[in-house]
């Protein structure tokens, strides 16, 4: 089976045509905000500028012709109303136009299949740490429950956030992973912990008035990802602890991180965990784990009307995971 | 001779005679100087609230001996819920609910309060452990975080009893004074921690 995806969820703009073995094609578009953090609107008006041609080009770069498309898909929610909003429409256009079912994918379930399929995990743990969501979720009775989360905002958007403080344009996060690289001193921060959920934003606050004071920004920006990922790693312990569990998913932009991922292994380590990350193209928002999910859920059963309203913050454990045991 | 009866994502538990041994042991993954600090940190937490929560009347082992690192508690003999949690009773989710509130009453909050946290003996008690993560605070958050961390807890791993969750906080309810604005903080914590 042929599928086509379309991500765009947020900032990046992605379409992947994927079959049951692997990803045919794989194309994207960023939105690069013009100052700032991601402004909903322009994102959305940027991703209905370029969609057009970003579907052309992935169709032809899977040498494929659009009626050997077996099924559309794309990015139902959690995310931006009006990015959502644009995707969906072209969904349904491609819906229409080439008579194929269509499937609209839990954008957060999508990063957890994908990672399945690029690691060959099967019943892991995951942490998915995005820009929006920082999550600890395991498979249990039909659902991906969600054992703990942050309380307040994302680890990537904190990352941003203090980011932009140093006069970094978006994405954040990779500048200040260099920047941590230089850093030595551990600057006391807020370690926040609680049960199996965490929040970020009092640490970031903490970063700032940090930098005001003085200290150095490469040490603050050590100290900010030495504290968060030991939060995250934490968390994930855990829960595995608590599930019983044997493997571990780390999914999601911030994933990409190699101090976080160098934190997990160890973790891992430690109680025989066998660890995996998806390859890089699968690791941030992408349009191939829409795609692909969409033919477990297709499979199974699932088919959207073309009528379909996006659900801006749809919950991962709202989706009966009616493809797994 | 002590026998290492449990190894938690925290710390190891020992057994030794009637006395169980808990050690924060160093997590490599960690910067070393935030690990010292976090262990260090939580070991004295988890002393003092286990000792305050015991002298308002909520069950807690007794405290025996502690170190930078390690606490000797009383050894229990009992079971984490988590494992019987289809065979409590109704009485049991009511004592659960009342010992949160005396918490909250006398302003501590847990921190952890997930299934794997309160055990029931033998002969039908109901304890609270792992205060490592409590603290003082009169803010109505906490409290709120609490409630939330333990019914999500019971809707993650224990999907079929999930009608204990009214039980649990119907009795909370009914000990606790200003309950009105936990229990409001505790459907915005529901509702956060989501997109925007």
């Amino acid at each position: 089976m042929i599928s086509l995806g379309i991500e765009g969820t947020a900032w990046n703009l992605s379409v992947g045509i994927v079959n049951d073995q692997k990803i045919l094609s794989h194309q994207q578009h960023p939105y690069q905000p013009s100052d700032g953090g991601i402004h909903p609107r322009e994102a959305s008006q940027h991703h209905s500028d370029k969609i057009a041609k970003i579907i052309k080009k992935t169709v032809s770069n899977a040498n494929i012709q659009p009626q050997q498309i077996d099924l559309i898909s794309f990015s139902l929610g959690p995310g931006m109303g009006p990015c959502l909003r644009v995707i969906a429409t072209a969904a349904r256009a491609l819906t229409l136009t080439l008579e194929k079912p269509l499937v609209g994918v839990n954008h957060c379930i999508a990063h957890i299949e994908s990672g399945k399929w690029s690691t060959g995990l099967d019943d892991p743990i995951i942490l998915y740490v995005s820009g929006a969501n920082s999550q600890v979720l395991g498979y249990k009775s039909k659902r991906y429950r969600v054992f703990g989360e942050t309380l307040d905002i994302g680890l990537g958007n904190a990352l941003d956030k203090f980011a932009r403080k140093l006069n970094l344009n978006h994405p954040g996060g990779p500048k200040i992973e260099k920047l941590a690289k230089k850093g030595e001193k551990l600057i006391e921060l807020p370690y926040s912990v609680k049960g199996m959920d965490f929040s970020f934003s009092g640490l970031v606050t903490a970063a700032e008035k940090k930098l005001q004071r003085g200290e150095k920004k490469e040490d603050i920006c050590y100290s900010l990802q030495e504290y968060s990922f030991s939060m995250l790693t934490e968390v994930a312990e855990r829960a595995l602890a608590h599930s019983g569990k044997k493997e571990l998913l780390l999914c999601g932009g911030v994933g990409k991180n190699q101090r976080l991922k160098q934190m997990l292994k160890e973790m891992s380590l430690e109680y025989q965990i066998k660890f995996g990350y998806p390859k890089k193209e699968l690791m941030g928002d992408n349009g191939a784990m829409i795609a692909h999910t969409a033919i477990k859920m297709y499979e199974s059963g699932i088919e959207h009307s073309p009528g379909i309203e996006v659900k801006t913050d749809y919950r991962t454990d709202e989706v009966e995971v009616k493809w797994r045991e | 001779m002590s026998e290492l009866i449990a190894r938690g994502a925290e710390a190891e538990l020992y057994k030794k005679n009637q006395e169980i041994i808990k050690i924060r042991k160093p997590k490599k993954y960690r910067n070393k100087t935030l690990d010292e600090r976090i262990r260090k940190n939580r070991t004295k937490k988890e002393a003092k609230a286990t000792r305050e929560a015991r002298k308002i009347g909520v069950p807690t082992p007794i405290i025996l001996d502690m170190k930078d690192f390690e606490i000797k508690f009383e050894y229990l003999d009992g079971e984490k819920i988590k494992k019987i949690y289809s065979r409590l009773n109704q009485n049991d989710f009511r004592k659960i609910g009342k010992y949160i509130a005396k918490l909250h009453q006398n302003r501590i909050f847990h921190g952890d309060l997930t299934t794997s946290n309160i055990l029931k003996t033998n002969r039908n008690k109901i304890y609270f452990i792992d205060f490592g993560l409590s603290g003082y605070d009169g803010h109505i958050e906490p409290k709120g975080v609490d409630l939330h961390v333990l019914f999500q807890t019971i809707r993650s791993s224990h999907p079929e009893h999930t009608d204990s969750i009214n039980i649990i906080l119907n009795s909370y309810k009914s000990s606790m004074n200003n309950q009105k604005e936990i229990i409001q903080r505790l459907n915005e914590i529901e509702e956060r921690g989501r997109y925007f």
